[in-house]
């Protein structure tokens, strides 16, 4: 048994969501400077290059990449042999995100009561957090801050089992190009197929945390994430949805067994501004 | 092109969906909460807080500022949720909007009816916009935070023509372009 302190977890949080905000992943520049050089539209480039420029002076200033700083995604990966000692563990994760955001002068954009008063928390809290038990004796933080743009294009369908693959990529498709400027392309593509409806959605989420572009370890699903790509680069959206070739950098799907019945797929997009930040305790 | 607010008319007259522009002037702040306000406190016959009439508003709420800082991140917010609101602003003088995303039917109408533009910022650009805004101040609904309605002096802001007085619409025609 290994013992952990809840402080450590706060201290953890906080600075993760900090980072998270302030600097893009190298792998999310990668392919954004591909795209400047395969995108065929001279707007879109432009637009590319200003997203660039972009993450240099927020990473060198330490401001937020964009102003929506995000509802604050934590995911917990727990070793059942490690004790969380000196708090409780989820009060813990909450104080981290109330640091993170008041420090690093993150934007509060978490109301209360969202269908009638949504008065504002002032403090970013309460976080998502999901936790999963698994081996050993380490603690896994991975954040998420998640922008509304994007994530209010989310999608959920239950297919007909009979609809089958095309009809995965079908829905996919199209959800992308309905959502069209609004997430602010070029998006990463999170897709769910399988598990029940709340499986899916969790599971579409899940996948965006994936280094950009590393393709579905199974090939038959790495195959179905190429082919989607390549239709929602054909939509002609295109950057900030002006026309072009690059709508999105990268389509991440994860898979889970299904009912007899049922033939889930969900869709979450990540907006360009595709921050997440892990660490290990 | 350089264009300054508040927005001319012969200005809006020339402008095409598909134009780059920077803007440089006053332009206002408002998202949802405080659109609603406006639009309740038109309802109820009052005067605005803000004379709109030839004024830009921007749809976007700032992360805080650093101290020394004039303005967080500030970069739009996706307009569509505007939709309801626009076409009451427009009748009473707005001209010019900027965010980012599609608009309704209804306003793009209202832009042509009252020869309006919508401009989009690059949505996840708050950094790169900040460093146009010059000051920053509240001027109405305080109490509403990163929603409160702010004078902004702005210098060579940069935008794009997506829904011009004429009809033009960049999305539409930009997607119908590299479509395959």
């Amino acid at each position: 048994m290994r013992e952990i302190d809840a402080k450590k977890v706060t201290e953890t949080v906080a600075r993760l969501f900090q980072e998270a905000n302030f600097f893009l992943g190298d792998d999310v520049l990668d392919y954004l400077k591909q795209g400047v050089e395969r995108e065929e539209s001279p707007l879109g480039r432009q637009v590319l290059e200003q997203i660039l420029e972009n993450a240099d002076i927020a990473a060198k200033e330490r401001i937020p990449i964009c102003q929506d700083t995000g509802f604050a995604v934590v995911y917990l990966e727990l070793g059942q042999d490690v004790h969380i000692v000196g708090g409780d563990f989820y009060a813990a994760v909450e104080e981290g995100v109330r640091q993170g955001y008041s420090e690093g002068y993150l934007r509060k954009s978490i109301v209360r009561q969202p269908f009638s008063a949504r008065v504002n928390t002032k403090d970013n809290t309460p976080a998502v957090i999901h936790t999963e038990v698994v081996g050993g004796e380490h603690l896994h933080i991975t954040v998420l801050p998640k922008g509304g743009g994007s994530e209010n294009m989310s999608r959920l369908v239950m297919l007909k089992p009979a609809e089958g693959r095309q009809g995965v990529i079908d829905f996919v498709v199209r959800a992308v190009e309905e959502a069209g400027s609004n997430p602010c392309p070029p998006v990463i593509v999170g897709v769910g197929v399988g598990g029940t409806s709340d499986k899916t959605v969790f599971l579409a989420k899940k996948a965006l945390l994936r280094r950009v572009g590393e393709p579905n370890p199974d090939p038959e699903v790495a195959e179905l994430e190429k082919e989607i790509l390549e239709r929602v680069n054909n939509t002609g959206v295109g950057p900030q949805g002006f026309g072009g070739r690059i709508t999105a950098l990268a389509v991440h799907a994860e898979v889970f067994p299904a009912h007899i019945a049922s033939l889930p797929v969900a869709v979450n997009l990540q907006c360009h501004a595709a921050r997440h930040k892990e660490a290990v305790l | 092109m350089d264009i300054t607010t508040p927005l001319d008319s012969q200005v809006i007259e020339k402008l095409k969906a598909g134009d780059q522009v920077s803007i440089t002037g006053v332009i206002y702040t408002a998202r949802d909460a405080a659109h609603k306000r406006l639009i309740e406190a038109l309802d109820r016959g009052e005067e605005l807080p803000l004379d709109l009439r030839g004024q830009t508003l921007y749809f976007m709420g700032p992360s805080p500022a650093k101290p020394g800082q004039v303005i967080g991140a500030a970069g739009p917010t996706t307009s569509g949720r505007m939709d309801s609101y626009s076409p009451r602003l427009m009748a009473v003088g707005l001209k010019g909007m900027i965010g980012k995303g599609s608009r309704s039917q209804e306003v793009k109408e209202a832009i042509k009816k009252h020869k309006a533009v919508y401009f989009a910022a690059i949505g996840g650009a708050g950094a790169l916009i900040a460093r146009t805004i010059k000051k920053a101040e509240v001027v109405a609904y305080e109490d509403l935070g990163a929603e409160a309605i702010m004078r902004l002096e702005v210098e060579n802001f940069p935008a794009t023509v997506v829904n011009d007085a004429h009809g033009g619409d960049l999305y539409q025609e930009g997607k119908a372009k590299y479509s395959k």
